[in-house]
């Protein structure tokens, strides 16, 4: 795929980017019309929290896949601090994290808002948001954890981090949102898809309707959301790539 | 009842960077607000535990009834709920996306990168955490030279949300220079951050509540020994 950087012409105000060098100068008239391009990868559930994002406020972009393993010179240079996707670029701007690329997304696009416009309710929105990533690498752990024993304290520290997120943050609502989906439940996308995929690839479940019946009901409304549900990849390509990495854990486990 | 005029507490401790960044967005907005020391070493309190009931952690901020926990989160909500000058954040998007990348940078890398430095065993451990802990400052020293355009702070003609973030961390970089005996900020690979940190810690909003180096120092050293279950020292 060939990508072409435009560069905007002059105007007034200088946005620098993150990594030092000023890539583009625009204007706040012409900010919100700026090219959008999105660095991704089919996989990823923080790639997918920014296509959600892009798509509900009906912005137009330029998706652009990257092979993990052969990283683009161009992601190498709009992320060189993690040298990972999503990046989002726009007007040739680079912002990395897709947390902070979704929080970017509401205030450059500010209609549709994705979050409470009370300073208090955005304080607890953010909170959730902020629990759901640092309980990221326990899920990762659920994945490709291997022996019986590590397998069943990871399952167990996911109940205890589910039960939290169920009674304290979703309570009876719907939705984190409300009656409809905003920057939390995106956030929590990951576990409506893929820690559900995860628990299909190690055939252990954990996030069932007899233990978390409020969190399992709205995996399921979540999933069917028009633009969530339209906007999610294959699951058998899915659950086909998570059994590889699986695999190859425990190769390597097996290799030391 | 006006929000910004219900009576405004800070949960936390004087030794805490995370509780200085809460003190700091509140001086400066000129919030007066009560400060409830924690004494953590002696294990938490039902105070806290009630505050914060799903991390137990400081700071925590009470607003009226309402508790906001977080760090980052409180210096936000601080901002929103005060919006008159000083601006803590940047109005403009893309400025405040930046802030936030190396305010989270900051939190999940660097400052861990800081803390393995005091617990590395031997001296090769010691030498590989400061040489990763240096990579990450050399990287802040660029990120400083173009979020600043000249001016004094990363915020710009006053301290902003990436100053506090940062600037919180002077006190235990300051100890881990003495303890380790190796200058972290450095004339000679961080020329401009030891400006600014010169500057910021002089701050109206800062220099209160910056801890002093000695006594933070002194406190380390009661901790540590804690940690290892030996008597306290005799005073």
């Amino acid at each position: 795929m060939t990508i072409n950087l435009n560069v905007e012409t002059c105007s007034p105000r200088i946005s620098a980017s993150i990594y030092g060098n000023r890539l583009c100068i625009l204007s706040s008239t012409s900010k919100a019309m700026a090219e959008v391009k999105l660095h991704g990868f089919w996989a990823s559930p923080f790639s997918h929290r920014v296509i959600w994002a892009l798509k509900i406020k009906g912005v137009d972009y330029e998706y652009i896949e990257e092979d993990l393993p052969n990283k683009s010179e161009l992601l190498l240079k709009y992320n060189p601090v993690y040298k990972k996707i999503p990046v989002l670029v726009h007007g040739g701007n680079p912002i990395a994290e897709s947390l902070i690329i979704l929080e970017y997304i509401d205030e450059t696009w500010p209609h549709n808002p994705l979050l409470p416009s009370d300073p208090y309710e955005k304080a607890m929105a953010r909170f959730w948001i902020q629990f759901v990533a640092d309980k990221g690498s326990i899920f990762r752990s659920f994945l490709l954890s291997t022996s019986g024993e590590d397998q069943e304290k990871v399952a167990k520290d996911v109940l205890e981090a589910l039960k939290i997120i169920e009674e304290k943050g979703l309570g009876d609502k719907k939705f984190f949102g409300g009656d409809t989906i905003n920057l939390v439940d995106i956030s929590y996308g990951v576990l409506a898809y893929w820690f559900k995929n995860m628990e299909e690839a190690i055939d252990i479940k954990v996030l069932e309707p007899t233990t978390l019946p409020r969190l399992s009901r709205w995996a399921q409304n979540f999933m069917e959301v028009p633009v969530i549900r339209e906007n999610i990849p294959d699951r058998d390509k899915m659950l086909a790539y998570m059994r590889r990495m699986r695999e190859k854990t425990v190769a390597q486990q097996l290799n030391k | 009842m006006e929000k910004s005029d219900l009576k405004v507490k800070v949960l936390g401790t004087w030794s805490s960077p995370f509780v200085m960044r809460a003190r700091i967005a509140l001086n400066m907005k000129s919030v007066n607000y009560e400060f409830l020391q924690e004494r953590l070493w002696e294990g938490k309190s039902e105070r806290l535990l009630k505050s914060n009931p799903v991390h137990k952690k400081v700071p925590v901020l009470i607003h009226g009834d309402k508790l906001i926990c977080e760090s980052l989160i409180i210096v936000e909500y601080i901002d929103e709920v005060w919006p008159s000058a000083p601006s803590i954040l940047h109005s403009d998007p893309n400025e405040r996306a930046i802030a936030r990348f190396w305010a989270a940078y900051l939190d999940d890398k660097w400052f861990p990168s800081m803390r393995s430095i005091g617990f590395a065993r031997g001296e090769d451990e010691k030498k590989a955490a400061i040489a990763e802990f240096e990579k990450g400052l050399v990287l802040l020293e660029k990120a400083f030279g173009n979020c600043r355009k000249g001016k004094p702070f990363f915020g710009g003609d006053q301290i902003g949300y990436l100053d506090i973030a940062f600037g919180c961390f002077l006190g235990w970089l300051r100890v881990t220079e003495t303890t380790s005996g190796i200058k972290l900020l450095s004339e000679a690979k961080t020329p401009a951050l030891i400006n600014w940190a010169h500057r910021f810690c002089s701050d109206a909003a800062v220099k209160d509540v910056m801890p002093d180096t000695e006594k933070l120092a002194e406190f380390a050293k009661m901790i540590a020994s804690k940690r290892r279950g030996e008597a306290p020292p005799k005073s």
